[in-house]
C-alpha cells in the first residue's frame, strides 16, 4: 500500500515538476489573495498583523481547492483515471499517494505564504516549531479531505462548483484550530497551542483513515 | 429528461395508478402530526402563561427546541442509513433513499431552528447572531448538508450515486463533533440548555408549559416521520420514472405507430 502511495505521489509530483501548473497558477493565486486581504482590511499594520494567522489559513484553504482540482484534472485527461484503476494499484495507496502529493505541494506553498504574511502584514514569526507543526498537521487534514472529496466529485459535470461547497464547511475546524495555534505562536505563547494541535492531529488521522477505507469503493466505479 | 415530459402528459400516466401505493397509515400520521402542531401552537400562544423573566418570548421555547431536536434526529437517521448502505451486508436501496429523505427534512428543520433561534436571540442577547458553539455548529451543519443534498442531486447510475452520497454523508457526519468541540474551545458563552440541565438534573419548566413543550417534541417528531415517509415515496417514484420512463415512452410511441 505504501509503495503504491509512493508511486502515485511520485507520478503526481513529477507531472507537477514538468508542467509547473501549481507553481505558475496556484502560487500566484495565493499571493493575489494575500494582497486582496490587505486591500480589504486597509494598510494599517495594527489591524493586519493580528489577523495574519486567519488570513494565511483562508488563503491556504482556497489554494487547496485549486490544488485538488488540478490533481484530478490530471487524471481526467486521456482517460488516465481508467489507467489508474486498471493498474492494479491498491486504492488506499492511490488515495494516500494523491493526498501526499497535494500535501507536499501545499507545504511548499505555505512556506511561501509565511514569507508573504511576514512581509505584507508585518507578522512576527515567533514559535517556529508550533508554526511548522500546525502547518504539517493541518495540511495533512486538508489534503485528506480534499482528496476524498476530489474522488467523490471527480467525473461529475458540476465538480467545479460542487467541490468548494463540499470541502469548505468540512475543513472549518482546521481553519479554526490552525488559526488559533498560529495566533498563539505569533503572540509568543506557543505553549498554549497544544490543544489546537491536538484537534488538527485528530482531524488529520480521522480523515486519512476514512479515505484509506472508503477510497476502494469510490475508485472502483466513479 | 424527455421521458419525464412524456410521463407527466395528461392522459398517459395520470390516468394510470401509481406503481408505488401510498402506505395506509400515512394519511392518519399526517393528520395526527398536524393536530399536534396546531395544539402546540394553541397551547403555546393562548393557554400557557408568559414567563416570569422572559415574558412572551418564552413561547418560542415550545417550537425552537423541538425543531432543533428533529434536525439532529434527521441527520442522525441519515448518517445511520448511509453507514448501513456502505456496510455490504445491509446494502439496499432502502437505506440510500432513507438517508436522502431524512437529510432533506433535516435541512429544512435546521433552517427553521436557525431562524427561530435568531428571533429568540435578538431580544435575549441583543443580536441576531452570536458566535457560540451550538449556533455555529448548527449553521455549519446547515451548509454541510446542503452540500450533501447537492451531491445527491448530481445525476448518475443509481448504485454509483448512492455510494458516493453515502461516503459524502459519512464525511459530513464525522465532522460534526470536531466542529462542535473546536468551536466550543474557541468561544463559549452559550447558556446550557435549560430544560434538562446536566449539572443540576432539575427540570426548570413547570406545569402547562412542560406539557406544551412535550407536545411540541412529540408532534414535531411526528411531522418528521410524516415528511420523511412522503419524501421517501417520492424518491422511489422518481427512481421508477428514471428506469421505466424510457420503456414506457417507447412502447407508447410504438402503440401510436401501430394505430396509424
Amino acid at each position: 500500500m505504501l509503495r503504491d502511495a509512493a508511486l502515485v505521489a511520485g507520478k503526481d509530483l513529477r507531472i507537477e515538476m514538468r508542467s509547473r501548473v501549481a507553481l505558475n497558477q496556484v502560487g500566484p493565486f495565493a499571493i493575489a489573495v494575500l494582497l486582496l486581504f490587505g486591500l480589504a482590511l486597509g494598510p494599517d499594520r495594527a489591524v493586519l498583523a493580528p489577523a495574519s494567522a486567519g488570513l494565511f489559513w483562508v488563503a491556504v484553504l482556497l489554494s487547496t481547492i485549486l490544488a485538488v482540482q488540478r490533481s484530478y484534472a490530471i487524471e481526467s485527461a486521456d482517460a488516465a483515471r481508467d489507467g489508474l484503476r486498471l493498474s492494479g494499484l491498491d486504492p488506499a495507496g492511490i488515495f494516500l499517494g494523491k493526498a501526499g502529493a497535494i500535501a507536499a505541494e501545499l507545504l511548499v506553498l505555505e512556506a511561501g505564504l509565511t514569507v508573504g504574511v511576514a512581509l505584507l502584514y508585518g507578522a512576527h514569526l515567533n514559535g517556529a516549531l508550533v508554526l511548522i507543526a500546525s502547518c504539517a498537521a493541518g495540511t495533512l487534514g486538508l489534503a485528506a479531505v480534499g482528496t476524498l472529496y476530489g474522488v467523490v466529485a471527480s467525473g461529475l459535470r458540476t465538480r467545479e462548483t460542487l467541490l468548494p461547497l463540499l470541502f469548505l464547511p468540512v475543513v472549518a475546524p482546521v481553519l479554526l484550530a490552525a488559526t488559533k495555534a498560529w495566533n498563539e505562536a505569533l503572540a509568543g505563547t506557543p505553549g498554549r497551542a497544544g490543544s489546537w494541535l491536538e484537534i488538527l492531529a485528530v482531524f488529520a488521522v480521522l480523515y486519512i483513515s476514512i479515505g484509506t477505507v472508503a477510497s476502494g469503493s469510490l475508485l472502483e466505479d466513479g | 429528461m424527455s421521458a419525464r415530459h412524456v410521463i407527466s402528459r395528461p392522459g398517459s400516466a395520470r390516468t394510470r395508478a401509481l406503481p408505488v401505493p401510498r402506505p395506509p397509515l400515512l394519511g392518519a400520521l399526517g393528520l395526527l402530526a398536524l393536530t399536534g402542531v396546531v395544539a402546540t401552537a394553541w397551547l403555546g400562544l393562548f393557554v400557557t402563561p408568559p414567563d416570569e423573566f422572559m415574558g412572551n418570548l418564552v413561547r418560542l421555547l415550545y417550537v425552537h427546541p423541538p425543531m432543533a431536536w428533529v434536525a439532529f434526529l434527521a441527520f442522525g437517521v441519515a448518517s445511520l442509513a448511509s453507514l448501513l448502505y456502505l456496510w455490504p451486508r445491509t446494502r439496499t436501496e432502502y437505506f440510500d433513499r432513507l438517508a436522502g429523505a431524512s437529510a432533506e427534512v433535516g435541512v429544512v428543520f435546521t433552517g427553521l431552528t436557525l431562524v427561530s433561534g435568531s428571533i429568540w436571540g435578538r431580544p435575549t442577547w441583543g443580536a441576531w447572531w452570536v458566535w457560540d458553539p451550538l449556533l455555529t455548529t448548527t449553521a455549519l451543519l446547515f451548509v454541510l448538508y446542503l452540500g450533501y443534498l447537492a451531491l445527491r442531486r448530481v445525476p448518475g447510475d443509481f448504485e454509483v450515486r448512492a455510494r458516493r452520497s453515502a461516503v459524502g454523508a459519512l464525511i459530513a457526519f464525522v465532522d460534526v463533533p470536531i466542529v462542535y468541540f473546536s468551536v466550543e474551545w474557541w468561544r463559549s458563552l452559550h447558556q446550557a440548555p435549560t430544560v434538562l440541565n446536566p449539572t443540576t438534573r432539575k427540570t426548570y419548566v413547570h406545569g402547562s408549559m412542560a406539557w406544551t413543550l412535550l407536545l411540541g417534541f412529540v408532534s414535531f417528531t411526528l411531522v418528521y416521520a410524516w415528511l420523511t415517509a412522503h419524501r421517501y415515496r417520492l424518491a422511489k417514484l422518481q427512481d421508477l420514472e428514471d428506469t421505466e420512463g424510457l420503456d414506457r415512452a417507447l412502447s407508447e410511441r410504438r402503440a401510436e405507430g401501430d394505430a396509424r
